[in-house]
C-alpha cells in the first residue's frame, strides 16, 4: 500500500515538473470539441444531437495522446527496468502508475466536461450523465491503454501502434458511454448503462494491471 | 551462490555466446570481458532476469533480487538526487531515512547536489546518484554493467573500496568493465567471444 502511494506521489511530482506533457492532451480535448460548432453548425438541434459522440470521441483521442507518457520516459531512462527488478511488487507500481495517469488525464477531462457539454447545448440531466459516464469510464481508458502502452514502450514509433491496439478495445466503452449520455438527455434514466460501464471497470481493474506487468516484462526483454 | 550451465544465447539470428558454464561463490568478483557486441550486457541482463531468450540453466542460491546498474542512468531527470535515491531505495524494499540517503550521496561526492534536479547534472553525476545505492546496505548480489564509465579517478577508487568491503562480507559482484579492477581479492574473468 505504501509502495502504491509512493508511486503515485513520484509520478505526480515528475508530471508537475513537466506540465506541458500534462496540459497538451487537455488543450487538445478542448480545441477539438470547440471546432465542431465552427465546422458543422452552431444550431442547437444539430449540436445537442452530436454532443455525446463528439465529447466522447475527443476524450478517447486525448487519452490516447497521453498514453505515451505512462511508461515511455521511465523506459528511456532505465527507471522501468529498476522497477521490474525490485523484490517489491511490480503489480502495485503499475497500479500506482495507472492511477496517477487517471488523475492527470481522466479526472481533468471529467471536470471539464460540463462546461463543454453546455457549449454543445446538452441539457441538465444529460450533463449529469456525461460527467458520470466520464467518471466511471475514463479509468477504463487508462487501464486498457496501459496494456497497449506497456507493449509498445520499447518501440521507436509506438504511438500509432498504441492506437491500433487499443482503439478496438475502447469501442464497447464508447458505445455504452454515448448511449448513456443520449439516454440521459432524452429520458434522464441511465442507470442500466452506468451499471454496464461499472462492470467493465471492475473487469479491467482485475485484468489490465496483470496484463500490463506482463507487457512490461516483454518490452524489457529486448 | 550462482551456478550457470551451458548457457547459449542467440540474437538476431547470430549466436552471441554458446555453451557458457561458470560458477560464482560468495566473496568472489567475476569480471565479464569481451569485445564490443560480445554479449556482455546481454549476459548480465540474463543473470538479472531481464532477458529471457536463452537456453541453459541459471541457478541462484539466493532469494534476493540483485542490485543492477545498467547503461541507462536509472534516475529521473525531473527528480532531485535525494528524491531519486529515496525512490530507488524504496524499490529495494528499505525505507532509508533522509540522513542515511544524504550520507550515501556524500560518499559518491555529491555534497550540495542533494536538491538539484538530475536533469541538470552531468552524465557522471547522474551515474553517481545511481551508484550511491551501493552505500545503502545493498543486497548480496551486485550486477554492474560498466560501473566506472564516466566516473573520475577518485570516484573509481572509492567504488573499488566499497566493492572490496562488499566481497569481504561474502557478497558477490558480477561486472563488466573495460578498465582493470584494482581490488585485493581474487578477480575471476569470464571471456566472451574470445576477442578480448
Amino acid at each position: 500500500m505504501n509502495l502504491l502511494l509512493a508511486t503515485i506521489k513520484r509520478d505526480l511530482v515528475v508530471m508537475a515538473r513537466n506540465p506541458a506533457d500534462m496540459m497538451n492532451p487537455l488543450v487538445f480535448f478542448v480545441i477539438v470539441i470547440s471546432l465542431f460548432p465552427l465546422g458543422i453548425s452552431p444550431s442547437e438541434e444539430v449540436l445537442s444531437e452530436i454532443a455525446p459522440g463528439v465529447i466522447w470521441v475527443a476524450a478517447l483521442l486525448s487519452t490516447l495522446l497521453s498514453m505515451d507518457m505512462m511508461f515511455k520516459s521511465d523506459f528511456d531512462d532505465g527507471s522501468l527496468e529498476q522497477m521490474s527488478l525490485t523484490g517489491e511488487s511490480l503489480y502495485l507500481i503499475v497500479f500506482g502508475k495507472i492511477i496517477s495517469h487517471w488523475l492527470l488525464a481522466g479526472l481533468p477531462l471529467t471536470l471539464l466536461s460540463p462546461l463543454l457539454g453546455m457549449m454543445l447545448f446538452v441539457n441538465a440531466t444529460g450533463l449529469e450523465a456525461l460527467m458520470l459516464s466520464l467518471c466511471v469510464a475514463t479509468p477504463i481508458l487508462s487501464l486498457l491503454g496501459a496494456i497497449g502502452a506497456s507493449l509498445t514502450v520499447g518501440l521507436k514509433k509506438g504511438g500509432v501502434l498504441i492506437a491500433i491496439l487499443i482503439l478496438p478495445l475502447y469501442v464497447p466503452v464508447l458505445i455504452l458511454a454515448t448511449a448513456m449520455v443520449h439516454t440521459g438527455v432524452v429520458a434522464g434514466n441511465f442507470e442500466g448503462h452506468m451499471l454496464w460501464l461499472g462492470a467493465i471497470l471492475m473487469l479491467s481493474l482485475g485484468f489490465a494491471p496483470l496484463a500490463t506487468c506482463a507487457g512490461i516484462r516483454i518490452s524489457l526483454s529486448q | 551462490m550462482l551456478q550457470v550451465n551451458h548457457l547459449t544465447c542467440e540474437r538476431e539470428h547470430r549466436v552471441l555466446f554458446e555453451n557458457v558454464s561458470f560458477a560464482v561463490q560468495g566473496g568472489e568478483l567475476l569480471r565479464v570481458q569481451g569485445g564490443n557486441g560480445a554479449g556482455k550486457t546481454t549476459l548480465l541482463r540474463i543473470l538479472c532476469g531481464l532477458y529471457e531468450e536463452y537456453e541453459g540453466e541459471i541457478d541462484w542460491e539466493t532469494e534476493q533480487y540483485p542490485l543492477y546498474i545498467g547503461h541507462k542512468p536509472g534516475v529521473k531527470d525531473q527528480l532531485t538526487a535525494l528524491e531519486n535515491l529515496a525512490w530507488l531505495s524504496r524499490l529495494a524494499g528499505s525505507e532509508a531515512n533522509e540522513s542515511l540517503l544524504r550520507k550515501a550521496l556524500s560518499e559518491v561526492n555529491l555534497d550540495g547536489y542533494e536538491e538539484v534536479l538530475c536533469g541538470s547534472m552531468s552524465e557522471g553525476q547522474r551515474k553517481r546518484v545511481n551508484l550511491a545505492r551501493l552505500f545503502l546496505s545493498p543486497p548480496e548480489v551486485l550486477i554492474l554493467d560498466e560501473p566506472f564509465s564516466a566516473i573520475d579517478v577518485a570516484g573509481v577508487s572509492r567504488l573499488e573500496e566499497i566493492m572490496g568491503q562488499h566481497l569481504k562480507h561474502g557478497g558477490v559482484i558480477i561486472l563488466t568493465s573495460h578498465q582493470t579492477v584494482n581490488i585485493d581479492t581474487k578477480v575471476r574473468s569470464l571471456i566472451l567471444g574470445g576477442s578480448a
